[in-house]
């Protein structure tokens, strides 16, 4: 049925876009935790995307990692912060500033890479059988700099934000 | 029967997948509501108590020893509770945030119930397989969905806008991302064994190699003691610890509302003892018996295999709630201390020591 | 210097696994739901049937009494009114034009004597301060109505409650007294 995946990815698509605007401004509420909950929408629409791939694994991580972890504590903090109504209306017109450069310079990188790309053909075998496997292959065969200095990242971003909570730095 | 064969076979896999839904969801809702009343009667007769044995229907005066035994064990009990959670007046406070509010019940059920859609909760039963969505990711789809059950509860802090739902969701929050990690991470093991992440081809090994409770303990007792965490079971019920938080994130709620919230943790107990069967117990499958190990051929061996499943998950659900009458409330600190500096390293070196072996030996 | 500190023994690896705890916990659990499943050894009273025995000196809920001979011992005095903390009793007097009392030796009796329950806190400073000994606190402790009327209890529920109070004859006492003192011989120096 390729009309039905068809329309189930238009869907999604259009949802995916839909969360993520409301995220970043959504009309009816300015509650950041609202923001934070249209986040995790926008996070489980690309999961179905994912999945519309038959990339299942690749899915099934975006769920865990983000929607389930990294969106909880978000939640969290914000919750404990407790931002107020009169704090979140002020704006800092440099922050505004840069924020909208980086945001442009995100769309333009897009954009090119859309206009430079070519059509793509449909893989000639489903990858679903140990596409896990496969996945990792690549991960720890091909790409294994990028990966490790990506893990070496995380851990040096481990050890700074323990070293920040440490009362007295000497 | 033989009109089934003329239809596509698209139409036949949503006609049984609808069917298999159906049968699911109507079990383990079964299965919940006699999880309460296991759980009251359990409790009762721990205490030196009797327990529900009043609620008895008009047609029990017709059954003559039967009915009354059944009235005295409280089988009816079940449904007069669910009757009175419908028939309860659904009060909502007038400062709650509306929206979070009436969304956090649903979102705390909701995982719950979705998680058992990859369990393999039989063999096979007249050519169909007895698991909804046999996915190939079973296991990460699983934790996926478990890692949303969250959400649910946060919302309901959240929502409630008083400070002991407030309490008691940041608590839950931060017990169960800390113990997701050491369930996560006290599975890799056994993919490190069976090399899939299927829980179709998890049981199948387990047919053939054993048990997994047996070579990996140590995952098991990781896993074991983060289920009961991860559905705030005693001993690490801190988020709604009655004694001082009245009752946690779900203080604010009532009637139907309040059913969802206590839907939900015994659908989460029903979805990780079925986790745990299929995991470590060999879910369907029962040793040395050969019939009883491979896939079923006949009807009546595929109900025998759903039994021998019902059957492990029944014991987990009494292990569950035996637990809670036996062990008092973890302090909040020893809580975070047992899950980051206990089991996290536990279940690293668990990790490491098997890869080590499985390199060792398999290569 | 009154405080002592006592040293607590670190716990050993074994305890520290918390094993000992769990065995312990199902232990005790096991004994427990062994006792009551197999020797019915639960402590539940199941209630509507079975009942506590009250004991002697129990206070109730308070009731009018009758006479040896049936007659309404309370004569209206209204000091259980007066003195009830919650204001729970009402007596309405005969007035002049009333009935008067159904026995001897009393001038009056109520028209109306009402004890609303809800209010009650059974004291029992009405039974303390009757002189007639006409209201008592009794062994009823389960006072369940439809409504809030319907926890008044009236003079006539009252007394039909409280039942004929036999033991206590006062009167007939004083009357015997009386009567002794007619025919007791003077003696006049």
């Amino acid at each position: 049925m390729p009309q039905f995946t068809d329309l189930l990815f238009y869907a999604l698509a259009g949802l995916t876009l839909l969360f993520g605007f409301l995220t970043v401004l959504n009309p009816l509420s300015r509650s950041p935790v609202t923001s934070a909950m249209f986040l995790v929408l926008t996070i489980l629409s690309m999961a179905g995307l994912f999945v519309l791939l038959h990339a299942f694994f690749l899915a099934a991580v975006q769920i865990l990692v983000y929607a389930g972890a990294v969106m909880v504590v978000f939640l969290f903090v914000i919750m404990l912060l407790d931002l107020k109504e009169d704090e979140r209306r002020h704006f800092n017109q440099v922050a505004v500033g840069l924020g909208g450069l980086s945001a442009l310079a995100i769309a333009g990188t897009l954009v090119a890479a859309v206009v430079k790309s070519v059509p793509a053909v449909a893989p000639a075998g489903r990858l679903a059988e140990g596409e896990t496997k496969a996945l990792g292959r690549l991960l720890f065969e091909s790409h294994i700099l990028p990966f490790e200095i990506l893990s070496l990242l995380l851990l040096v971003a481990t050890v700074g934000a323990i070293l920040i909570t440490k009362k007295d730095l000497r | 029967m033989e009109a089934i064969n003329y239809l596509s076979p698209t139409a036949q896999m949503i006609l049984f997948s609808a069917l298999k839904i159906g049968v699911v969801f109507g079990v383990v809702m079964t299965a919940v509501a006699y999880a309460v009343l296991v759980e009251r009667k359990v409790s009762a007769w721990i205490q030196d108590r009797v327990g529900p044995n009043r609620a008895a229907p008009f047609f029990v005066d017709y059954l003559p020893v039967i009915g009354p035994f059944l009235v005295k064990l409280g089988i009816f009990q079940p449904a007069a509770d669910g009757l009175k959670f419908l028939l309860k007046e659904d009060f909502t406070p007038s400062y709650v945030r509306k929206v979070y509010f009436w969304l956090a019940p649903a979102i705390t059920v909701i995982p719950a119930l979705l998680t058992i859609a990859v369990i393999p909760f039989g063999s096979n039963l007249g050519g169909q397989k007895m698991v909804i969505a046999d996915l190939n990711v079973g296991i990460l789809y699983t934790f996926g969905i478990v890692s949303l059950g969250v959400y649910g509860i946060v919302l309901a802090g959240y929502g409630s806008n008083s400070k002991y739902p407030f309490l008691g969701s940041i608590r839950s929050s931060a017990q169960m991302i800390s113990y997701e990690i050491a369930m996560g991470m006290s599975v890799v093991p056994i993919f490190l064994l069976t090399e899939s992440l299927n829980l179709g081809e998890i049981i199948r090994y387990q047919a053939e190699h054993g048990w997994m409770i047996l070579k990996q303990p140590l995952a098991f007792v990781i896993f074991l003691i983060a289920a009961f965490a991860e559905t705030n079971r005693l001993p690490f019920d801190l988020p709604e610890s009655e004694s001082e938080l009245v009752g946690g994130y779900h203080t604010e709620y009532s009637s139907m509302k309040f059913a969802l919230f206590f839907l939900g943790e015994y659908a989460n107990m029903i979805a990780s003892a079925a986790m745990m069967v299929t995991l470590f117990l060999g879910g369907w499958t029962l040793p040395f018996i050969d019939a009883l190990n491979l896939p079923a051929g006949s009807l009546l061996l595929g109900l025998v295999h759903i039994g021998v499943f019902l059957a492990k998950m029944a014991f987990f659900m009494i292990v569950f709630i035996w637990v809670r009458w036996m062990l008092p409330r973890f302090r909040y600190d020893q809580l975070m201390d047992l899950g980051w500096r206990r089991f996290i390293p536990l279940a690293l070196a668990n990790i490491v020591v098997t890869a080590i072996v499985v390199a060792l030996f398999n290569h | 210097m009154s405080t002592k500190v006592v040293d607590r023994a670190p716990l050993t690896f074994y305890e520290r696994t918390y094993l000992p705890a769990i065995l312990g916990g199902l232990k005790v659990t096991a004994k427990h739901f062994a006792d009551t499943v197999f020797k019915g050894k639960s402590v539940t009273m199941q209630y509507p049937e079975e009942r506590w025995v009250v004991p002697e000196g129990y206070r109730g809920a308070p009731y009018l009494v009758k006479d040896q001979d049936g007659a309404t011992k309370c004569v209206s005095c209204q000091l259980c009114e007066f003195v009830c903390p919650p204001k729970a009793i009402r007596i309405t007097p005969p007035g002049p034009e009333g009935r008067p009392a159904d026995r001897a030796n009393a001038e009056k009796m109520p028209r109306e004597f009402e004890i609303n329950m809800l209010r009650c806190i059974f004291c029992g400073m009405c039974q303390e301060v009757c002189p007639e000994e006409a209201i008592f606190l009794q062994k009823d402790y389960s006072i369940t109505g439809e409504n809030r009327e319907s926890m008044i209890f009236n003079k006539e529920k009252l007394l039909s409650l409280g039942g004929t109070h036999a033991g206590i004859q006062k009167w007939k006492h004083k009357l015997e007294e009386a009567q002794a003192q007619e025919s007791f011989p003077v003696e006049t120096p």
